[in-house]
């Protein structure tokens, strides 16, 4: 059903339909509208949940820890200082292989402060093990929680995961987006059936401890269980595309890529400007196309090379840098490319949600057609 | 066994790692003083004295440590730590 | 099938604490007196690592190790799970008093101001123990630990102990104890009391340790008592923030206690240290008072 709403309220409210039984909360900018909205589903009793109103981030997983591991869907939304002070759990919940599924309403890291977008911090944690899920716009937003979930909580997955959206730029608009309902849901969406749970019917450890004889064996078990998330995303998504008829099967998404000469690789909102820009570049005769990766973790290597294939020019969008080094995309792009002559550029742009315009994608296009970059894209000079 | 996922196990496991072999000394237990209390079952931190069909207390020698606080808590110093021999 | 069971064993031989620890014996008598419709929660430290190296575990009820400072968050989750699904369980976290004094300290006072219905049983050996030997917020005054040494110009460690109990009393928590594996029964009624205790409930336990302390193994619950006899230690209940019951005490000079451990060695030699055993004395006879631990004779009538 289509509405007009605000990317938070769809995404709280995607939450609400996916039915957790748990949801543990602490406010952080630019978050706020879905925790908050998801308090007054339950307090309303639209959702059946637990809600635990938790003192800091740390907590607000490790409660979501406790949850899966006693039987529970479980949700839980982040950014930025928030994600960092949660980090150890981050890393934590991942290698205890729990299904939770978290929001990232992403915003730039501190020092110094910023509440405004970019994607450092999900980026930040690439490392850890969870599936990283990034959307376009709020339909993307607002979908890609319900194949998270589904994806996740898969036995041969039982991983966690991020979903990005670009904060305020996404959580904070007014976009039509068709929202799902709970029949819709119930249907897509099996029961909450973890493998092993936390139940003195049948008890078990959890979160033991590993001697060197065994650390790197449970590493490569992880590490194979995300990169094998590639079937099951696959399989999620084509079953999501025949009910309702968007696909999310793929990792990545080629706009006008077939002929493209020149194509911008890039991921989240920021796709939704190149794909306008693009539109006009083609109306002036240019052949520019756009590879967007909505799936981060992991990393599409394959099919980015095989959808770059055409390209003789390539420049990576970043909004977000591994300072002293580059931007996270441009670094797996490179990566995935290794081999091809082609050139790779790297423009980091809109860090602390600065803004980016149709006529910078443009620009960049130029630029990379030039050969100008890796650099950073709409330095006021004049400040500095 | 696979190894299993999340780092997890289901219980019996630890009693393979037969704690017996750390003890330099070994508590000997005369059942003619024992009184039956079973402090040195409940004191015990490796849960390893049981009870046997008479009601006296005998300690499983696999896991026993040798710590000797069922020797000093006894009431009725039915229990003694000798040198072990091996 | 699990079943109500008070002579069952819920923590297995084959663990690989120190023999003669303290902290595996409170493991043992809390899992006892919990049963087994039991979810236990640790932190990282001495307990978890001696009774889960992978793929052992001593555990015979359910069991969950996460972080270090996040047991009562976690905790807090399983509460909401068990709660949703209408289950009974009941959860008992297992945490040193490194993970509560100290680095737990924001994830406790969250989980009491939210009232979760759980017990929280601090095993306190007074140091990071697991990580050999360093000074906690639990530690006593002029104990030498790694990280507060007894030198040429140290006495060791320089503060008394954190009041635990009182802080989490004061977060409204309807059932506060201390406990100590000197007195097994003792400390399995206040567990037992805990857990049917609706709300967030705290039981201390004192689990003195061979290997950080410096004495036998053998020797483990006689200093047990000694700290309770001295009034180092008060053993009492609080229940609605109100010191409901004590153990009374004939009490001994501090030194009986100081003198049998190596980490108040330097106290006694190469030679004794009277103002700072007065000043131990000291907080032993404030105990004694803030708590009314001396067995006094009746008043004369005036």
């Amino acid at each position: 059903m289509m509405q007009i709403t605000e990317g938070s309220f769809a995404v709280a409210e995607a939450v609400r339909l996916c039915r957790p039984q748990v949801v543990s909360a602490y406010p952080i900018t630019p978050q706020t509208h879905i925790v908050e909205a998801l308090a007054d589903f339950v307090a309303n009793g639209t959702l059946d949940a637990e809600y635990i109103t938790v003192e800091n981030e740390l907590s607000a997983l490790s409660a979501c820890v406790g949850a899966s591991a006693a039987g529970s869907r479980t949700y839980s939304a982040t950014t930025s200082q928030g994600l960092m002070l949660m980090a150890e759990v981050v890393f934590n919940a991942a290698g205890m292989r729990l299904p939770i599924v978290m929001s990232i309403a992403n915003r730039a890291m501190g020092a110094p402060l910023s509440i405004w977008n970019d994607m450092q911090d999900s980026i930040a944690l690439r490392d850890a093990g969870w599936l990283q899920f990034y959307a376009e716009d709020n339909q993307e937003a607002t979908d890609l929680h319900y194949i998270a979930y589904r994806v996740c909580e898969d036995h041969k997955v039982l991983l966690p995961a991020f979903v990005c959206f670009d904060g305020f730029i996404l959580s904070h608009t007014y976009e039509p987006i068709d929202m799902l309902t709970q029949e819709d849901v119930d249907k897509y969406l099996p029961k909450f059936s973890p493998p092993e749970r936390l139940d003195a019917a049948d008890p078990v450890s959890f979160g033991m401890y590993a001697t060197p004889e065994y650390y790197l064996e449970f590493r490569y078990e992880h590490d194979k269980a995300v990169k094998g998330a590639r079937e099951i995303i696959a399989e999620a998504g084509k079953e999501f595309k025949a009910l309702f008829g968007r696909d999310y099967s793929a990792m990545v998404e080629g706009y006008r890529l077939e002929d493209a000469e020149t194509v911008i690789v890039a991921m989240g909102s920021i796709c939704g400007t190149v794909k306008d820009a693009i539109d006009e570049m083609r109306e002036a005769g240019k052949n520019v196309g756009l590879l967007k990766i909505r799936v981060f973790r992991p990393f599409p290597s394959e099919e980015v090379a095989k959808a770059l294939k055409g390209a003789k020019c390539i420049a990576v969008l970043d909004k977000n840098i591994s300072l002293g080094a580059k931007g996270a995309t441009a670094l797996e792009v490179k990566d995935a490319l290794y081999g091809s002559m082609v050139p790779v550029l790297n423009y980091i742009l809109g860090l602390g949600g600065r803004d980016v315009r149709k006529r910078d994608i443009k620009e960049i296009v130029a630029r990379a057609e030039k050969g100008q970059g890796d650099q950073f894209y709409g330095l006021r000079t004049e400040v500095l | 066994m696979a190894l299993a996922v999340g780092c997890r196990a289901h219980p019996g496991r630890s009693r393979d790692n037969k704690t017996g072999s750390w003890r330099v000394f070994k508590p000997v237990f005369d059942h003619e003083k024992c009184s039956k209390c079973g402090m040195c079952q409940t004191l015990c931190p490796e849960g390893c004295i049981n009870e046997d069909a008479e009601g006296t207390f005998l300690p499983d020698y696999n896991y026993c440590k040798g710590c000797g606080i069922c020797a000093a808590e006894c009431p009725k110093d039915a229990i003694v730590m000798k040198q072990e021999e091996k | 099938m699990a079943e109500k069971c008070k002579s069952c064993e819920l923590f297995d031989s084959g663990h690989r604490a120190c023999g003669g620890c303290g902290a595996s014996l409170a493991a043992r008598l809390v899992t006892k007196a919990a049963g087994p419709e039991t979810i236990v929660v640790s932190s990282t430290g001495c307990m978890e690592v001696f009774s889960t190296p992978y793929p052992e575990t001593a555990w015979k009820v359910p069991w969950i190790h996460s972080l270090f400072e996040n047991a009562a968050a976690v905790a807090s989750g399983i509460e909401a799970s068990l709660k949703k699904q209408g289950r009974k369980e009941k959860i008992v976290i297992m945490a040193g008093d490194g993970a509560t004094f100290d680095i737990g300290m924001i994830t406790i006072s969250g989980a009491f101001e939210r009232g979760h219905d759980f017990t929280y049983i601090c095993y306190d050996n007074e140091a990071y123990m697991n990580t050999g030997i360093q000074r906690s917020g639990a530690t006593p005054y002029d104990a030498s630990t790694t990280t507060s040494p007894a030198g040429s110009h140290s006495f060791g460690n320089k503060r008394p102990k954190k009041d635990m109990p009182a802080i989490l009393a004061a977060h409204g928590a309807p059932y506060v104890a201390t406990a100590s594996i000197a007195y097994p029964a003792d400390l399995m009624q206040k567990v037992e009391k805990a857990i049917n205790t609706p709300g967030p409930c705290y039981v201390q336990v004192h689990a003195p340790c061979c290997t950080g302390w410096g004495f036998e193994g053998e020797q483990t619950i006689a200093i047990a008592k000694l700290a309770i006899e001295t009034g180092l230690w008060p053993n009492f209940e609080m229940i609605d923030g109100k010191v409901t019951k004590v153990k009374k005490i004939v009490r001994k000079p501090v030194t009986e206690y100081l003198k049998t451990q190596k980490r108040f060695r330097h106290l006694f030699k190469p030679k004794q240290q009277d103002v700072e055993i007065a000043a131990i004395q000291a907080i032993a006879d404030r105990n004694a008072e803030k708590y009314g631990l001396d067995i006094k004779l009746p008043p004369k009538k005036e």
